[in-house]
Formats: C-alpha cells, structure tokens, sequence
C-alpha cells in the first residue's frame, strides 16, 4: 500500500470532474466504513465492483502451488476483513478502468503508465471491451488510483457489477469509408448519460451496449451485445435523418444469442430515452435470483422480441422528459478529430525500413480522408508496459492531435496518421517494440485473462494464445494466404470473455478426468463469424488437452488450404465438410495418456504446477445482487457517518444537514418501494413517507410506535433552521435510529412481500 | 525525506545463457518453499513483453522479478509495503533481500549477478518527485549507504532526468564484489524495520 495514498486525498485536481471527485469519496468512505465493520461484506462486494475493483485469483487466500493447497497468510486474515464473500482484504485485486468507445488521450496513457508502474505489475493490459486492466492492486490504493485517473477525465464508475459497462464503439468511427456516420458522439452520450443513472442501479447482471457505424464489418460486433446500435441514415419528409437500428438481447457466455432486431430505425432523438426505457424494463423485469438467466437475453427470450418492445414502448410513453435526452445533439462536433499533419503520400523512393511492408499490410488502414491511414498497433495479449505507454503518448502527440482508441481485439489504434509520416511512424513504434505486423490475422490472438487472474479461469488461455501466437508468428510469412486471415479467439472458460464464438478458431477452457488427476482442455469452436458485427457464432466439436490445441490449429488450416474452394471462407468450409469429418480429423488428440505416459499434458500453458481445477474460485462478473433498497439504505448510512465526522469536527451546522438527509435518503428509499420514482425533493418525499409509511403505521415500531418516524418527520420541518451543537448532537443519533428502522421496514416488506413497484406512477 | 517504496535492480552479467522459461517453474518452486522473507502469492509471466517486467514473483510485501525493462535484464526487487526505521535502514533491507535472492539463484541457476551496476527507485511519484530536489535532498544517505556497500571502493550515482520517470538513480562502482561480500558490509537493520 503507497505511503502518499492519502495526499492523493488533498492534491486538487482542477482538470477532475466534480462528480467524478465526489463519487471517489463516496466510495473511500464505504472503505472506511468496511473497515471498521459498519457494512456487510455483499454491499461492500457490489459497490466496489461498481467501482471496478475486481476480485482476482487466489483472493480466497489459497493457492495450489503443484502438491497442494498453501494457505497464503495474508495480514488481513487474522482480523477476517473481507472485501466480500470468502474475499482477503489483503489479496490483490485487479482494477478496470472505462475507456468509452476506446477514446484516449496521450495524457491518458501517461497516467496510465505511472499507475502501472506504481502500484500494479509493470503492465497496463487491454480488454475485449476497450477498457484498461490493471492487475495485482490493493484495495487500499484503489481511492489514491481512481483521482489520479479522474485527474485526466477517466472513471472507474459502472466498469464491473450489475451496471451498464464501458459503452463499446468502432474504433475506425469518424474515419471509416463504411460508415453511416461518426457514432462516437452518440456512444460518448449515452456514455455520460447512463453512468450513475438511477434507472440502471436495479440490474439484476450487467448490461453491455456497442455501437458501429455499418453492419458488415466486425468493428462493432453490435450482434453479441445486450444493446447493440448500427448508425444509419433515413429520408423523412425529404429530409435526411440520423438514427440507429438497434438490435437487443444478444450475448455470448454460456448459451450465446444473437440480438434481435428491436427497431430498423430509432431515430437520434430517441436514442437516450429508448435505451433509458429497455433500461427501466430490464431493471423491473429481468431476474434478479438466479444470475444464470439473468442478462436481458433471457429476458427478450421468454417474453418474446414483440412484447418486449410492446412493455418499452409503453415505458418510453410515461418517462419523465429529460433535457440530456437531446442537448448533446447541438453540440455533435464537440469531438470531432483535426490532423496535425498536412495529408501526404507514402513516399515512393524513401528506403523502406525493414519489416515495414509486412506491417502496412496488414496495420494500416486508408481512412476516408485521403492520404490519411489509421495505424494499429498489435498487442501481445493486450499487454502494454509503462515506458511504451510513455512512447505511444509521444507519437500521438508528435504525428496526430492524440487521437487514440484502443480496440475489442486487445490492440491499440493510432488515427489521422498523414501516409507521408507512415515511415517515420513505423520506426518510432518499432524501436519501442510496438511495430509488430500482423494486426487483424491469424497471429492477432485475442484472449481473456484465464488462468492468470480470473477466479474462475479453467484453462491457461493466456498461456495457449500466447503459445499459438509464437508458432505462427514463426511460420507467417510461408502462412497460406487464407489462413493469415483467419481469427483466433481464446476464453479461460465457458463465460466467453475472449469471445470465442465469433472466430474462425475458438476455444475454451473445459477440464477432463484421467484417472486421479485432472487434465486441462480446451473445447474447440468452429465457424464463428467475425464480421457483420459478429454475424454467427461457432459450433463447439469436441475437447481436446491444452497442450495439443497447436495440433489441432495446424490440422484445421491445413486441410482449409488442401480441400477450400475458390473463395471459400472457413465457416463456409467448415459447414461444406460437416462436424462429423471434422470432428474424426481432430479425434485421436482427445485420447488421453496416462500421467506416466505423458505427463506434460496434465500442466497447462505457462504454468509449471501440475494442473488443478481447485483454484477456482467464485466469479463478481455478475456482482451480487444487492436491491436498490439496500443500496439506498447504505447511502443513508454513508451519509450519517460522515455527519459523525462533521460533529467531531464541530462543524455542527453541517452534520445537523447532514444527519437530517441521511434520515430523508433512508424513508426516500422505502417510498421508492412503492412509488420508484418520488422526486428527490424533501417536501414531497416527506409527503409520500406519511401517507404512505407513516399515517399507515407501516413504520412504525413494535415496542417506539411512531417515534422514529416522527424523529424525522420533526427533522424535516427544522430543516431550513440552524443547529446548534446540542441539536446537531440529538439530530444525529436521530438518524441513527430512524435508519436503524427503515432497515427493520424493509425487512417486513420483503417478508410480507407487500412491495409493489410500478415504475411508471 | 522519508524514503519507501524502494526498487533495487541487479542486473545479469549473463543475459544470452540464461533460460528465462524455466524461472516459472523456479518461482513457483520459491513460493512451494517459502523461499523468501515476504509472502509470497503468484507467478506471472510476461515475458512476450518487449522490454517488459519479464517473469515475476508476486508477493505481499515485495515483488521480485526477472525484470527486463529497457532491455536490461536485472534482479528486480520491488517493495511494497511501507517500512519503518531510519533511510539507511530501508536501504538495506531492500539490498538484502534483493541480494539474498541473488545469491540464490547464482548458486541454483544458471545467472550471474553483475554487483558493479545497480539502479534504486523510488516508486512514488508523490513523495519523490524525479527532481534535483529530491536527489539533493537524498543525496546524503544514498553516499552514506554505498560508502558502507561499496566498503570503500570508488562508485558514482547519477540520476535519470527524464521527467516522467520515477526518481531512479544509476549506481556503477569500479569493482565488482560478490553478492556474499556485499551482503556483509550491509548496514545492520533493526528489528522494527518492517511496518
Ligand atoms: S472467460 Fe472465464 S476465464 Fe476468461 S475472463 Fe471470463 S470468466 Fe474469466
């Protein structure tokens, strides 16, 4: 844990939003608050996932370590402070970062190098969702790690739980020939406008949105989202309009499903509200109890696309109108992109670097701008260290006005590169190790964390892509041409974070018994479509041991190469040849050895210790399902305790406020049972608390009757008038009790299952 | 200025023989084992980074790690953990543990430690800022330290100027002693160094 963590604390950030700020000390606060034991572990759990701090593997304080299972003694453990269920305070954790649609700034990418280097591995890793990943971080530096990153405008807010996560884009939006129009204003509102929405605190699981500016490319991959929106362009009354067929209820994991069409045109205007209205209805209707069926997937599924579209039609009619709805609309060029560099051509008689025509042939793109190229930068399993971060941050400033984005295939993408620069482009990323060619092939490997971090990893998939990626980067330049294109995507399991289903290649990780031992494998998934925003997924074939899947990727292209017809794509060949042949060409690599015979089969990829499923542990991708009430609750409980510190700090005037709106929040939230959308204005909150709580005695106290609910029914009417320190003193272990007993209210409630909440009232 | 938060990096003598890939297994042994005074809790591999953290062992209070930045491949000792007591005494209980490691690995692998090189960084932008006035300030106790380490023999410590670095300082002596004979005139740390 860093000595300054707390001088962060003090350093004023002028460049950080304010609400950025505020929300961080929320949450150093409920830090705080764990700590001393004032909040349940499965709160705490939630909200720092809201946060983005992750669990990670052996948080649990066990590892394998090849023999057995080790204790690791962590301080934490002798006081069992846990940041969640079975979670080791002290265990290192990883941290997401958001990075909306993949937009960054150089100033970005030098902030993220400094946190890599000061409190993380050395590494800044790219996500499939266009985040940033840290891992190896302590809960306790996480408040210190989140201003420095609100320092250069980025959050952590919503990157994990039951949220909207990072709001995905193309990142080619802008430049693209293929596009309708640059998306990324649109990603970018609905970015800002979703984030901390009330309407999007009651998901049951997360909720994960992507925008693309044309259907037929992959950049957008829009069909494996729960809300996907392609950019299109329609003539309405002669006049050309802006607007987003919008597709939902797709998503890979365990049963993957393509969206459905939820309409062909919705127009700009209605983008916000649309999407806050499928929010409303997925927060209302979607599963709460058994998070295996709880993304809005299932919940399109069994009401049917119609009468999903019938119950947010009728939600969108009654919404509140909302100004952000279509403010940003007149400010749509804010993030428009300028070059730096006048447009100029690739020169014809410069000496050509070595290594650079394999790398414009496959990294560059020509952007519809002429004599401009987009430049990606292909990373090895989305790793960046921090000096090359610092580079990157000088290239963009040298060459582009810090137009980055980073990408759902783990890479990074310089825009507005003038062709005239390309060479001197090449050079510079090459002496820092980022010019690799290859971007978009069969080297190009995309795979999540695995077995590295993820608790639930089952296999090495860092380890197999890793490996794939050495022996066909060793062999590429001989590499039939068909199979250079072909995509390779690798998941830890059967959760799809690699987005195994949507490649030509896929695989996950799956485990088999022999004998006394277990064997890492993984499932082979054929015929996945990359394209048209990732258009159909693959079929799984069979599973096979870790360390054979290299066998298995030269068998299958190499028959591809042998027997493919002119033009023919592998999923088409795939189908042609059928799973049956298929499978009997991959079929003697499922036979296992015993552990004498073969005993490198029983390690996994990058990892020497005989293999285990044991360390997995329990997945927070989907967060516990902490209710809204309880959230509210702990607001009203985060907002006493800061009124105890205001009163030991004899600022009596501000913990006399604050106690009385600790007390406003806690009845806020039971009126929210029954009637979700109360104004937050005190009048009509303590309104809706006595007819609704008060006058029906639903408040009241077995043994108190009324009192607590009178406590602050009296606290609202002095509310406008000044405290003295007596009154500050009284009015604060007031809200103590009458939060106190919201929590008992709520608890009848749900025992009496007498909770009604029609949205919409 | 109270310095925490230490890096020492050794770096190998023998980079080109030493066989990187078998270190996981090394590491893993070393956490099988207790190997070292910290907790020690993972092993992660980074060696498909250019010029990246290479292969490291992961711990509570420290990391250690086979580390390759700038293309310089070094015994990385990183401490996490604050510490108390005096700077000569954080000083030398990073030496120590990066240096017992060393001798370590020198006896069971197949790396040499190069002693007549060494860099120290401070991994706190914060507190020591890469400045003239962090390295003036500092200046004092990091004589004082390689004075004792260096038993005398001639040294010289330069800071890297490049601003967005953290405070990192460049240590090249004119001999080369053995990890055992700088182990030996370490400074002696007191008990309650460790937070
Ligand atoms: S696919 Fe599985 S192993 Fe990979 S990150 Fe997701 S949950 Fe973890």
């Amino acid at each position: 844990m860093k000595a300054s963590n707390p001088l962060w604390q003090k350093q004023v950030f002028e460049s950080a939003p304010e609400e950025f700020i505020r929300e961080i000390e929320t949450y150093e606060t409920e830090i705080q608050l764990r700590k001393q034991g004032k909040m349940d572990e499965k709160v705490f759990a939630e909200s720092r996932l809201r946060r983005g701090a992750y669990g990670q593997r052996y948080d649990n304080g066990q590892r394998w370590d090849g023999t057995e299972t080790q204790t690791l003694p962590f301080p934490s453990s002798s006081t069992e402070l846990t940041k969640g269920m079975n979670t080791v305070w002290d265990a290192p954790g990883m941290q997401r970062i958001k990075v909306p649609y993949g937009g960054m700034n150089p100033k970005q990418l030098e902030v993220m190098a400094d946190l890599a280097e000061e409190y993380s591995d050395n590494i800044a890793h790219v996500t499939t969702r266009q985040d940033f990943q840290l891992h190896f971080i302590h809960i306790d530096d996480t408040p210190a790690l989140l201003r420095r990153l609100a320092s250069v405008g980025m959050t952590t807010r919503e990157a994990c739980g039951n949220s909207v996560r990072n709001i995905t884009g193309c990142p080619f939006s802008g430049v693209c020939s293929t596009e309708s129009f640059d998306v990324t204003p649109y990603a970018d509102a609905l970015t800002f406008f979703l984030l901390g929405h009330p309407d999007i605190q009651d998901f049951g699981r997360k909720f994960k949105i992507a925008f693309s500016g044309c259907r037929d490319e992959a950049c957008g991959l829009v069909n494996m989202h729960d809300m996907g929106a392609i950019g299109v362009k329609r003539i309405i009354d002669g006049v050309e309009k802006r607007g987003f067929e919008l597709y939902v209820g797709g998503g890979l994991g365990t049963v993957p499903h393509q969206a459905k069409l939820f309409a062909d045109f919705v127009s700009e205007e209605e983008l916000l509200p649309t999407t806050q209205a499928i929010s409303r209805v997925f927060a209302r209707l979607g599963e709460k109890k058994n998070r295996n069926r709880a993304r809005v997937k299932f919940l399109v599924a069994q009401l049917g696309i119609e009468e999903f579209k019938r119950l947010v039609t009728e939600e969108r009619a009654i919404l509140t109108e909302d100004p952000r709805w279509t403010a940003y609309l007149s400010n749509l060029n804010k993030l428009d992109e300028t070059p730096l560099r006048p447009a100029g051509k690739l020169a014809e008689d410069t000496p050509r670097p070595e290594g650079f025509d394999n790398w414009y042939k496959t990294n560059i793109w020509n952007q519809k701008q002429e004599n401009y190229s987009t430049v990606t930068i292909a990373l090895p399993l989305g790793d960046i260290t921090p000096n090359q971060l610092r580079a990157l941050a000088d290239i963009a400033r040298t060459y582009t006005n810090g137009t980055i984005r980073t990408t759902v295939d783990q890479n990074i993408v310089l825009r507005w590169i003038s062709n005239a620069d390309l060479i001197e482009v090449y050079s510079a990323l090459k002496a820092v190790g980022l010019g690799n060619a290859g971007a978009g092939t069969i080297v190009d490997i995309t795979s999540c964390p695995g077995t590295d971090t993820c608790k639930l990893g089952i296999s090495a998939s860092r380890g197999l892509a890793g490996e794939l990626k050495k022996r066909l980067a060793e062999k590429s330049h001989t590499l039939d041409e068909a199979v250079q294109d072909l995509h390779i995507k690798v998941s830890g399991c059967f959760n799809s974070c690699g987005q195994h289903h949507i490649s030509d290649l896929g695989f996950f990780g799956v485990s088999r018994r022999s004998g006394n031992y277990t064997v890492p494998h993984f499932q082979v998934v054929l015929g996945g479509e990359w394209t048209h925003n990732g258009g159909s997924y693959g079929l799984a074939v069979g599973a096979v041991p870790a360390k054979r899947i290299p066998e298995v990727v030269e068998r299958l292209t190499g028959r591809y190469v042998a027997e493919r017809q002119k033009g023919e794509h592998f999923k088409e060949f795939i189908q042609r040849v059928g799973k049956v042949e298929i499978k009997k060409l991959i079929d003697d690599l499922t036979k296992l050895p015993t552990h004498d015979e073969d005993p490198s089969l029983f390690t996994d990829w990058g990892d020497s210790r005989e293999y285990t499923i044991g360390d997995i542990g329990v997945g927070e991708c989907a967060g516990e399902v902490v209710s809204h009430a309880e959230f509210g609750l702990l607001a009203a409980e985060r907002q006493a305790f800061e009124a105890q510190i205001a009163l030991d700090e004899k600022q009596y005037q501000r913990a006399g406020e604050l106690a009385y709106l600790s007390m406003k929040q806690a009845v806020k939230t039971l009126v929210q049972e029954q009637f979700y959308d109360v104004p937050d204005d005190n009048d009509r909150v303590a309104e809706e608390f006595r007819t609704r709580f008060y006058d029906t005695k639903i408040f009241w106290d077995e043994y108190a009757g009324g009192k607590f609910g009178h406590y602050y029914l009296r606290a609202h009417e002095k509310s406008n008038e000044s405290y003295s320190p007596d009154e500050a003193h009284r009015r604060v272990e007031e809200a103590l009790l009458v939060i106190e007993a919201a929590h008992t209210c709520y608890g009848k409630l749900l025992a009496t299952k007498n909770t009604v909440k029609p949205f919409g009232i | 200025m109270n310095i925490q938060h230490i890096n020492v990096k050794f770096y190998i003598q023998n980079p080109e023989s030493v066989s990187l890939e078998s270190y996981n297994k090394i590491f893993n042994t070393w956490i099988q084992t207790h190997r070292t005074e910290e907790m020690l809790v993972d092993v992660a591999d980074y060696l498909h980074v250019h010029h990246g953290p290479g292969i490291m062992l992961i711990g509570h209070e420290a990391n250690y790690s086979l580390d390759n930045t700038e293309g310089r491949l070094g015994l990385l000792y990183n401490r996490k953990l604050q510490e108390n007591g005096s700077n000569e005494e954080k000083l030398a209980q990073a030496f120590r543990a990066v240096l017992t490691a060393a001798q370590i690995l020198e006896k069971e692998n197949d790396l040499q430690i190069n002693t007549k090189e060494v860099q120290v960084i401070l991994n706190d932008r914060f507190l020591f800022p890469n400045t003239e006035e962090t390295f003036k300030t500092l200046k004092p106790d990091f004589k004082n330290f390689f004075d004792k380490l260096y038993n005398g023999d001639a040294y010289t410590f330069e800071r890297n100027t490049e601003s967005r670095q953290r405070f990192i300082l460049d240590v090249k002596a004119d001999s080369a002693p053995s990890t055992e004979s700088l182990l030996e005139h370490l400074p002696a740390i007191a008990e309650s160094v460790h937070a």
